[in-house]
């Protein structure tokens, strides 16, 4: 710790976390398969080549969406690059009424969660503010204020509570996703506060993906997030978040102790910010190229294809398929996004109150009124 | 009828609310055991459980935040905010997250949420026990904002709120609590004016006197007042209870305005962009040629609450409520 003179702190001490203590890992970074006493693993072969077509689909569809956005078809795009596995390996872990509140970045659990890819780009087009039905697929809309559902997330599980549906066959769960950044939240702290103290099922699942914006982990935190959990009076975990195996396994566990009313878990799934924040930012500025060399190593999808051919669980016909796929989801979602037409102006108006207001109906006349007179003018 | 002080109102209006529908909860701070530090929530605890009557953690963020997540499983909780000035740590979840929701969700989303806050001065609180935040939320899309005055509204609106489907902030004038009046609780809310209409609650032919909260009483004795001589002298004031802030019902507001030919606006909150501005700008444009004078304001200095042993200086009273109907009338 550094002292100035003034008595002003400029370095706290940091924390050096041992990456391999509590990681929990099924599938190295070289396609070897572990296994791990607490995480038996229930996948067949057919399961995880479901999950290796996803991650590739959801690399594809995160690809796109960055070229659409610079070619000017979306205004923004905050990319999952290199996150896939925490996100198609906890989603993949999930019941059909288990309910989700994501973050802007979770396009591969909303792929899991049956949201079409152009509803996400309609987000990042300006064409809505999320167009889904969150009951429908259970998965809430992306929360941009960070770590705000999270609290979300544990209100819910309160109302599963409140149903009876914790323990029992069609018991319930929510899982909040937010990301490292998050951690240092009142919100987040808030929701482990109440999950904690209302023993509510809910899962919360943190991808550190080690740089919030410009600010790595250290500006978060002197401990590994997973330990904090400990802290509220909950577990807490910490997964090797590019490996879709164990962030099936750890999810789906932790989730289950949710439904049978053990309680909420922390899972920090261990990860990557590959790309950049979003495509408006430059990360050359802050962190050095050699950082993303050393993770390209630990690639999440890379090691389940080498799992895959080593195992002799998939042919080569598997993959030019998933590759062929990918390549059509591709186009039909770049085809999507450009002829997405813009919203009729007096849409502006729509869904603010259950009926809308006599002074947001004036508004509305005045509105229509005034662009009618540009009528004449070939509008 | 019974006869109910304003805060025995509400209380009663949310046991109607509970026993009417499983899925209203009430959450908040010392709600449950204690009953409130006003009182408002006494004997529900005890009568409905803490799974319905949720004494929660002291984070008001995180009473919103799980409120919202609450009303996303179908339920409809209400939230107390112990003080005005509270409220504040949760302006995230409720500006950003709970008045927009619907409109984010293209209508698949609606949070029935109501919260209570307890507002305004005059019980020689300390400080951040004063305050009047309403146009924070009444500058907020999405939001429906309204205050009750009296004792019969306090039991209606109360449930009219809990019942709408848009998030309710609902302001109490704290130090209106122990105010008493006759309340129907039989007829139930069938019969009540709507929740986002203004009250005409003294006739008059000279000047229009709005007010909301715990001003309505103040409006309503200076009225009385002038018609009885002494300061306003002779002047026939006609006050009206604004009820909702948002929605602004400015039918009934312009309709006595065209009457009366002159209008003036009392709150305690800062006059500088308050309600009243908001009030003389619709009334200047829809009444123009019925005006005999300027709208004029009267309400809380452009300066944070003061202490209270100053509070009688900064809160409008009778005298200078009057003083304005003064300057109204001599135009």
């Amino acid at each position: 710790m550094t002292v100035e003179s003034g008595g002003a702190t400029t370095a706290a001490p940091t924390f050096q976390p041992r990456e391999a203590e509590q990681l929990v890992q099924l599938l190295t970074p070289e396609g070897e398969r572990i296994e791990h006493p607490d995480y038996p693993l229930d996948l067949t072969a057919a399961d995880i080549r479901a999950m290796y077509r996803d991650l590739v689909l959801v690399r594809r569809i995160d690809t796109e969406a960055i070229s659409l956005q610079r070619q000017g078809e979306l205004g923004i795009w905050a990319s999952l690059l290199g996150q896939e596995a925490a996100q198609i390996g906890s989603a993949r872990a999930l019941s059909p009424q288990d309910m989700v509140f994501p973050t802007y970045r979770e396009h591969g659990v909303a792929w899991c969660r049956g949201i079409d890819p152009v509803k996400l780009l309609e987000l990042y087009r300006g064409v809505s503010h999320g167009g889904w039905d969150p009951e429908e697929h259970k998965f809430h809309l992306y929360t941009i204020v960070i770590g705000s559902q999270t609290l979300h997330a544990t209100g819910y599980a309160m109302g599963i509570q409140r149903d009876g549906a914790v323990g029992g066959e069609d018991a319930e769960a929510v899982v909040a996703y937010f990301g490292d950044g998050a951690t240092s939240q009142g919100d987040v702290n808030e929701a482990f506060v109440w999950a904690s103290v209302f023993n509510a099922p809910v899962v919360f699942f943190c991808q550190n993906n080690q740089w919030a914006i410009s600010e790595p982990l250290e500006k978060q935190s002197r401990i590994p997030l997973y330990q904090r959990a400990r802290g509220f009076g909950f577990p807490g975990l910490r997964v090797d978040g590019n490996d879709v195996l164990a962030c099936y396994a750890v999810t789906k566990k932790a989730m289950q102790a949710a439904r049978e009313g053990q309680g909420p878990t922390l899972i920090e799934a261990f990860t990557y910010r590959m790309g950049a924040h979003t495509t408006t930012d430059d990360p050359t500025r802050y962190r050095l190229a050699s950082e993303l060399e050393v993770w390209k190593l630990k690639d999440p999808i890379e090691r389940v294809r080498a799992y895959l051919v080593r195992t002799g669980q998939a042919e080569p016909e598997f993959f030019a398929a998933v590759e062929a796929e990918a390549k059509e989801v591709g186009a039909r979602v770049r085809e999507a996004c450009r002829t997405m037409p813009d919203p009729p102006p007096l849409s502006i108006f729509d869904n603010v109150y259950a009926e809308p207001t006599a002074i947001l109906s004036e508004e509305r006349e005045r509105y229509a009124a005034y662009l009618e007179t540009f009528e004449e003018a070939g509008r | 009828m019974t006869t109910l002080t304003l805060s025995k109102a509400l209380n009663a209006g949310l046991r109607k609310a509970l026993e009417n529908d499983p899925k209203v909860l009430i959450m908040g701070e010392d709600v449950g055991k204690l009953g409130g530090v006003f009182r408002v929530t006494d004997g529900l605890w005890k009568d409905f459980g803490e799974n319905r009557v949720i004494d929660t953690p002291l984070a008001e963020s995180g009473i919103v935040g799980t409120a919202i997540g609450l009303a996303l499983r179908g339920y409809r909780p209400v939230c107390e905010i112990q003080f005005d000035g509270f409220v504040y740590p949760a302006t995230n979840q409720i500006v950003s997250q709970l008045a927009k929701m619907r409109y984010r969700s293209r209508g698949n989303v609606s949070l029935p949420v109501t919260i209570r806050i307890p507002f305004g001065g005059g019980i020689g609180a300390v400080e951040h026990h004063s305050e009047s935040p309403e146009m924070l939320f009444a500058h907020t899309a999405g939001l429906r904002v309204v205050a009750c005055a009296d004792a019969a509204d306090a039991f209606a609106m109360i449930q009219q709120s809990i019942s709408c489907d848009d998030p309710v902030i609902f302001f109490e004038p704290k130090r209106r609590y122990w105010d008493k009046a006759e309340v129907d609780t039989v007829s139930g809310v069938t019969r009540a004016m709507p929740l986002d209409r203004a009250k005409v609650v003294l006739e008059g032919t000279d000047v229009t006197l709005l007010a909301y909260g715990p001003l309505v009483r103040t409006c309503l004795e200076s009225a009385l007042a002038a018609r009885q001589g002494g300061p306003g002298n002779g002047h026939s004031i006609e006050v009206i209870d604004l009820r909702s802030l948002s929605p602004l019902d400015e039918e009934t507001i312009c309709a006595s305005v065209r009457r009366t030919g002159r209008c003036v606006v009392a709150h305690e909150a800062p006059v500088y962009a308050g309600l009243g501005a908001e009030i003389a700008a619709r009334v200047t444009e829809q009444c123009f040629y019925h005006l005999e004078a300027p709208v004029l304001r009267v309400g809380g200095f452009a300066t944070p609450y003061p202490p209270s042993r100053l509070e009688d200086h900064y809160l409008p009273d009778l005298d200078r409520i009057l003083d304005a109907v003064d300057r109204a009338s001599g135009y």
